[in-house]
């Protein structure tokens, strides 16, 4: 089942990697990350110029018809090197539900800009109770005319400072934990009666707190339909996360193999012991069942195969746990050099630990994972 | 559960209980005390317990500990981890405090032990370098005597506090040719001598702790050396003996749980699977923390009538540390999308922070308790200890 590239699909591949290693060495994500903002518009635009924003959009949308396996590609070079650009807000969560949802007029409207890196977008779904349950909205919306009028409060919503435009889902109908009866809303961050209380997030990116006062916003997508569409996102979205996590691990491999050859104690490396020889066999082991499955996951996304959730959020779940028991391994190999800021050893720990938070944690993957086999 | 108590030891236990709800400092109460405090703030708790004479618990009564048995010890520390005290700076009271008084003379008895008791000095320990961490034996830095003094020069690194240390206790190399443990000698140096610079090592929770301390012809009077020359080796194991006591960590493990069970009942509604699956979590966590309180106990018990317990503190510091992350990182899991924010440092009221209050430090600990296995001895060489020492292999 290994993935055999298209030309196009390696070209895409040598591309993002010659940017990334020219333009992303650690240092340079050390820099981007310190500064107020937080992320760089140089690159985000360097991106946009290399086609990657428009990669995975179809052609009549305005995109390269990369699909999924461009966003994977893209994705497991972005998480080998931390970068912190809102790609998977943007691109795959607000553009994905735009193409996904929007009317041809929305389509056309949002997409170029997107494509271009003119715009940045954000999903804002998570509320105070709402913890990895689509369904449990209160934010609320009422018609207005034309428009919708949307009053609530959203948490911890990733790249929100960085953001022009916000898609929000509120309540259209129904009670807190009802699933039906929430709808999306296209939201300019900047419009009258949005407020942003920003913060710094594990993983050296930006989050907010959102709260909505009386608010216009657009509908995307059929009124009362929002968690299915939510559903169906968070698949795509884990797929890149996904992708994202095995490009991690295989970083804090390489990185943790190529410390234990170097660093001696009691008179030998201490790749020697035969204790760590066994912990970085399982490391590896790890590794490529993650890289297996993601990629079993990004190749069904990309044949749109049915039971394609149940797939998701085994691998949302197998691959975190392989994360986090790479991560663990890999500091505390690298000892004290582990525990620093100054080594990116524990950088890709923190990200990998925000990547098992976002759409739900592994222990809540394999929960649905097993809740959607007994239902089927 | 609880030793069984005389009525004398019973009446112990509820002194110190009392006293502790009746002056551990307010101030002191702050959202995580390892990294919210100022040094000034850190020492108040101290500066209490040596007017009570309660400061050294380990030390002989003629150098101005309590005079305590084992159970008393074990006691005291119990309830002042129960009860969630900051406890008073190891390196001095615990490490170097018991070093000088066993191995030192009598002018250093003078001069250094009454400042350590009252927490005018300040201790780092200067163990580690970037070339020797579990594998200490090979420590580089060279003290060359000159006349009355040693020229020091070298870089230890991971040292705890260093910031606010008045001293610190060094693990130095005046033999070069003899073998690795044998030419080893152990130094005190005034931090504050021409050629000691002290360099932040910020860690991945983004808290100052640790630093680099780089000697640079340190002038250190011979004056300093604690016991004889190039036997410094025997001194730092007994040392280390007495850094992994009390790693155990049960009152800690026990607070922290409660406040995981907390959140828990706040942030996951009763009717979401995932409620049940956090009390199994947590049930399981308890279950380990029961079994090694239990272990613990029966070691005391031991101890109390003289049976020396061997590497139990390799036990109780592996098991104490993997049950302490467990702790975090389900505490971590338990507040959800909150769990992606975290503190910036050095702390501020004036920084906002999202969610509730019991969340804010989440995440810090989480990160920060990784250092657990791998400090003071990692939980790979711990179990070295135990294969070797216990089952003599």
């Amino acid at each position: 089942m290994d993935i055999q590239f298209t030309e196009e699909q390696e070209l895409l591949r040598s591309s993002v990697q010659r940017l990334l290693r020219d333009q992303y060495a650690f240092e340079a994500r050390r820099k981007i990350v310190a500064r107020e903002e937080g992320f760089s518009r140089k690159q985000w635009d360097a991106f946009a110029e290399l086609g990657l924003l428009a990669a995975p959009f179809s052609e009549n949308a305005g995109g390269l018809g990369g699909g999924p396996l461009s966003t994977m590609i893209i994705m497991h070079e972005f998480g080998r090197h931390l970068v912190v650009e809102p790609f998977v807000e943007t691109v795959v969560l607000a553009g994905g539900l735009i193409e996904q949802t929007g009317t041809p007029e929305q389509q056309q409207s949002f997409i170029p800009g997107i494509a271009d890196g003119s715009t940045i977008w954000t999903l804002a779904w998570t509320e105070k109770a709402s913890r990895f349950d689509f369904a449990n909205v209160t934010t609320r919306a009422r018609r207005e005319g034309s428009d919708y009028v949307l009053s609530g409060a959203k948490t911890v919503v990733n790249a929100a400072p960085w953001a022009d435009h916000l898609i929000v889902s509120a309540r259209t109908a129904g009670d807190d934990r009802d699933r039906g009866g929430v709808s999306l809303f296209v939201v300019d961050r900047r419009t009258t009666g949005v407020d942003l209380q920003s913060f710094r997030t594990i993983d050296g990116r930006r989050a907010a707190e959102v709260s909505l006062r009386d608010v216009r916003g657009q509908l995307l997508g059929g009124e009362g339909e929002g968690v299915a569409a939510l559903e169906v996102c968070r698949d795509r979205a884990i797929g890149a996360l996904c992708a994202e996590t095995v490009g991690a691990i295989a970083e804090l491999n390489a990185a943790t193999l190529d410390y234990s050859k170097t660093r001696k104690q009691f008179g030998t490396t201490i790749g020697s012991f035969q204790v760590l020889q066994h912990r970085m066999v399982d490391m590896f082991i790890a590794h490529q069942e993650a890289l297996s499955l993601m990629q079993h996951l990004n190749l069904s996304l990309s044949a749109g195969d049915s039971g394609l959730s149940r797939l998701a959020s085994g691998a949302k779940s197998k691959i975190g746990y392989a994360g986090k028991f790479v991560a663990d391994q890999a500091v505390q190999l690298h000892g004290g050099m582990g525990m620093t800021d100054e080594l990116n050893v524990g950088h890709y720990f923190k990200r990998i630990s925000s990547i098992n938070i976002q759409f739900g944690d592994p222990a809540f993957h394999v929960l649905r994972y097993a809740q959607l086999d007994a239902a089927a | 559960m609880e030793l069984n108590l005389s009525s004398e030891d019973a009446a112990f236990r509820d002194e110190v209980r009392t006293f502790i709800a009746e002056n551990y400092p307010q101030e002191m109460r702050v959202p995580n005390p390892e990294t919210d405090l100022t040094k000034e703030q850190s020492l108040l708790w101290h500066r209490i317990l040596h007017k009570k004479g309660w400061i050294a618990p380990l030390w002989p009564r003629e150098y101005g500990g309590p005079g305590w048995s084992v159970t008393q010890r074990f006691l005291f520390e119990q309830e002042t981890s129960r009860a969630g005290t900051l406890p008073p700076l190891a390196f001095s009271v615990t490490m170097v405090g018991p070093v000088i008084y066993t191995f030192g003379n009598e002018a250093q008895k003078k001069k250094f032990l009454p400042r350590i008791l009252s927490g005018e000095d300040w201790w780092c320990q200067g163990y580690s370098e970037p070339g020797s961490g579990s594998d200490l034996a090979t420590v580089r830095t060279k003290a060359v005597r000159d006349g009355d003094h040693y020229i020091v020069n070298g870089h230890k690194t991971w040292t705890t506090l260093a910031q606010h240390a008045d001293w610190i206790f060094c693990l130095v190399r005046t033999d070069p040719s003899a073998k690795p443990q044998s030419g080893i000698s152990f130094l005190l140096i005034d931090m504050k001598s021409p050629g000691v610079t002290v360099r932040p090592i910020i860690t991945i929770d983004g808290s100052h702790e640790v630093n680099d301390v780089f000697l640079e012809n340190v002038r250190v009077p011979v004056e300093n050396l604690v016991g004889e020359e190039n036997k410094g080796w025997t001194y730092a194991k007994f040392l280390l003996g007495n850094e992994r006591t009390s790693m155990a960590g049960i009152g800690r493990s026990t607070r922290y749980i409660n406040k995981l069970k907390q959140i828990v009942r706040a942030e996951i509604p009763a009717d979401d699977p995932a409620h049940l699956e956090f009390l199994r979590d947590i049930a399981r966590i308890e279950l380990d923390v029961l079994a090694l309180e239990a272990t613990e106990l029966r070691v005391v018990a031991q101890m109390a009538r003289g049976i020396d317990p061997g590497p139990a503190a390799s036990l109780f510091k592996i098991r104490g540390t993997e049950i302490f992350q467990a702790i975090t990182e389900l505490t971590h899991r338990a507040i959800g999308n909150y769990g992606l924010s975290i503190r910036e440092h050095p702390v501020s009221a004036n920084r906002f922070m999202p969610g509730p209050d019991y969340g804010h430090t989440a995440s810090e600990k989480y990160l920060n308790a990784r250092k657990l296995s791998i400090y003071g001895g990692s939980n790979e060489i711990q179990r070295n200890i135990i294969a070797k020492a216990v089952l003599g292999l």
